[in-house]
């Protein structure tokens, strides 16, 4: 059962001539990460935007367990692409924070969050600083603080978009094995199409001009990681490469489609 | 093989590095030492001038003679009252009025970078008053208030509170807004929001206006003793000029310097301790 849902979801800036989002529909149920790959301008994280709450849809409807999104709260659990921690306080009180703020009391939010430190191998980092640490470590941190609030829904705005090749490798095997180990719906949005091959048991493929689904692929390749293939086993499986390929030659005509509406 | 007998590129660099570090030759001082130096001169020509009577010590007495004046001032004291009490005169009024400059400003100036009602009520206030010297109003306040302490509080209070909320608002429009989303997606309320995020965020911005507000607040308490009151270290100098006790004037000088530099490092320190992160790439 689909847990959140969109229905013919438009988008548009007050001023604006044309929409950014037009009719998206979708749905996010347990057990499922769902990964929303375009090219700049595809308007991903208007998307993303909208599910948190920061933004209201010009039309359509947006429902966790059916009732209707209206703004931010904690039931959906944002990472953002810039940690957007907080650095006057260490690492321990920055997990704890969404609980600090449901007035969860001290020994019990802080048992918790050294948990939620624990599951992304932190342990033992908590009176850290927030810019002592690598970039990342402080993604680590900003997963960690989502799943501490325990939100029905993560959603993560292209989260290891600002790491190195080999940190963003280790992050999202990581991301895979808490996802396992949660249960809890991932939405993810990303520019890389390795990536969201990889991750993806659902991989929405957005073309801009407005931003619009062209594509649903449901895809395996994060589950055979789960069930204990190594990552680089999997990536360079010629079906992967293969699938990787397809999208890759998706994106492109559909950018030749736009050329050729332009000309 | 003759390609292996040429040294390594690593045998090169471990020959030539003990060379590296070593300076052009010539002595190297720290910028701080300069500084010193520069005082320790400017010190030792007082003295010169003075002890070879190129100056009447009427219009500049030896450091000796300050010295001197400053031991007599601190036990006996100058117009019945010991340089510690017009001292304290003259940082009770500014530690007053700092007081509650920081309890009004800092909500103040949440509330203009906050809310666009409360923006377009005070903005035009602050920015009215803000660009007028202080000393142009004291008249005003000294008829509608009179001569007494509570109109020298009013007027450095007003004299701080500009830069205080002034540099509260900015520091509050410029949070980072992803900081703010976080929280939000985290379950702050409208209040949790500001408790937890706007201001800690703000706090650089609002400790520099404090810096500041007592910078100018200082120099303002100064000049309105000089003009209106019966104490404090402006009223000291004043009315040692009007009798020509040059030693006094140059002692209260010295002193209102050495004030406003301790006030400056004081805050500074504050702001190494209350806000770490300022400044760190985080």
């Amino acid at each position: 059962m689909a847990l959140l849902q969109l229905e013919r979801i438009s988008a548009q800036y007050p001023g604006a001539a044309k929409p950014v989002l037009s009719d998206i529909s979708l749905s996010l149920g347990p057990k499922q990460l769902l990964v929303a790959l375009g090219p700049s301008g595809s308007a991903k994280t208007s998307l993303l935007n909208l599910i948190a709450g920061f933004v209201t849809p010009s039309a359509g409807r947006i429902t966790l367990d059916n009732v209707p999104v209206e703004g931010p709260s904690a039931e959906r659990g944002v990472v953002f692409q810039d940690d957007a921690l907080l650095p006057w306080q260490d690492v321990l009180a920055n997990v704890a924070f969404g609980l600090e703020l449901a007035g969860v009391p001290r020994e019990q939010r802080e048992s918790k969050a050294r948990e939620m430190l624990a599951l992304v191998d932190l342990a033992g980092f908590d009176k850290r600083r927030i810019w002592q640490l690598s970039g990342g470590q402080k993604q680590r941190v900003g997963l960690a603080r989502a799943l501490a609030a325990d939100p029905r829904v993560l959603l993560m705005d292209e989260p290891f978009g600002a790491l190195d090749a080999f940190t963003r490798e280790q992050m999202q095997e990581l991301l895979l094995q808490i996802w396992q180990r949660s249960a809890k719906p991932v939405f993810l949005i990303t520019h890389d199409i390795e990536e969201a091959v990889f991750l993806a048991t659902d991989l929405i493929l957005l073309a801009p001009d407005p931003g619009q689904i062209v594509e649903h692929l449901q895809l395996d390749f994060g589950q055979r990681y789960s069930a204990g293939e190594s990552a680089r086993a999997i990536k360079s499986d010629p079906r992967f490469i293969e699938t990787r390929e397809h999208v890759l030659a998706k994106v492109f005509s559909q950018r030749q489609t736009i050329r050729e509406q332009l000309a | 093989m003759s390609g292996f007998q040429t040294p390594s590129p690593a045998d090169t660099i471990t020959t030539r590095l003990p060379t590296k570090p070593h300076r052009a030759s010539g002595f190297h001082l720290s910028t701080r030492s300069i500084s010193v130096l520069t005082l320790a001169v400017l010190l030792g020509s007082w003295w010169l001038v003075t002890a070879l009577e190129w100056v009447e010590p009427l219009f500049l007495p030896p450091p000796s003679a300050v010295l001197e004046k400053a031991w007599l001032l601190m036990t006996k004291g100058y117009m019945e009252s010991t340089l510690w009490q017009h001292l304290g005169a003259s940082l009770q009024r500014i530690g007053l009025a700092l007081l509650f400059a920081v309890l009004t400003a800092i909500p103040v100036g949440i509330a203009i970078g906050h809310n666009r009602i409360a923006r377009g009520i005070f903005d035009p206030l602050i920015e009215f008053y803000r660009p007028i010297p202080p000393l142009a109003y004291l008249p005003l306040i000294v008829i509608w208030c009179g001569i007494g302490e509570f109109s020298k509080v009013l007027l450095i209070y007003l004299a701080i509170f500009a830069p205080i909320a002034i540099a509260t608002a900015t520091g509050v429009r410029t949070v980072d807004s992803a900081k703010i989303r976080a929280a939000q997606s985290l379950g702050a309320s409208r209040w949790q929001l500001i408790r937890h995020v706007i201001v800690p965020s703000a706090m650089p911005d609002i400790l520099t206006g404090v810096r500041i507000g007592l910078g100018v607040g200082w120099s303002t308490l100064v000049a309105a003793e000089l003009i209106a009151a019966t104490s404090g270290l402006g009223f000291m100098v004043q009315s040692a000029a009007q009798f020509l006790v040059t030693d006094v004037v140059v002692l209260g000088i010295l002193v209102i310097a050495l004030i406003a530099f301790a006030l400056e490092m004081g805050l500074r320190a504050l702001q190494r301790k209350l806000v770490p992160w300022h400044g760190q790439t985080h």
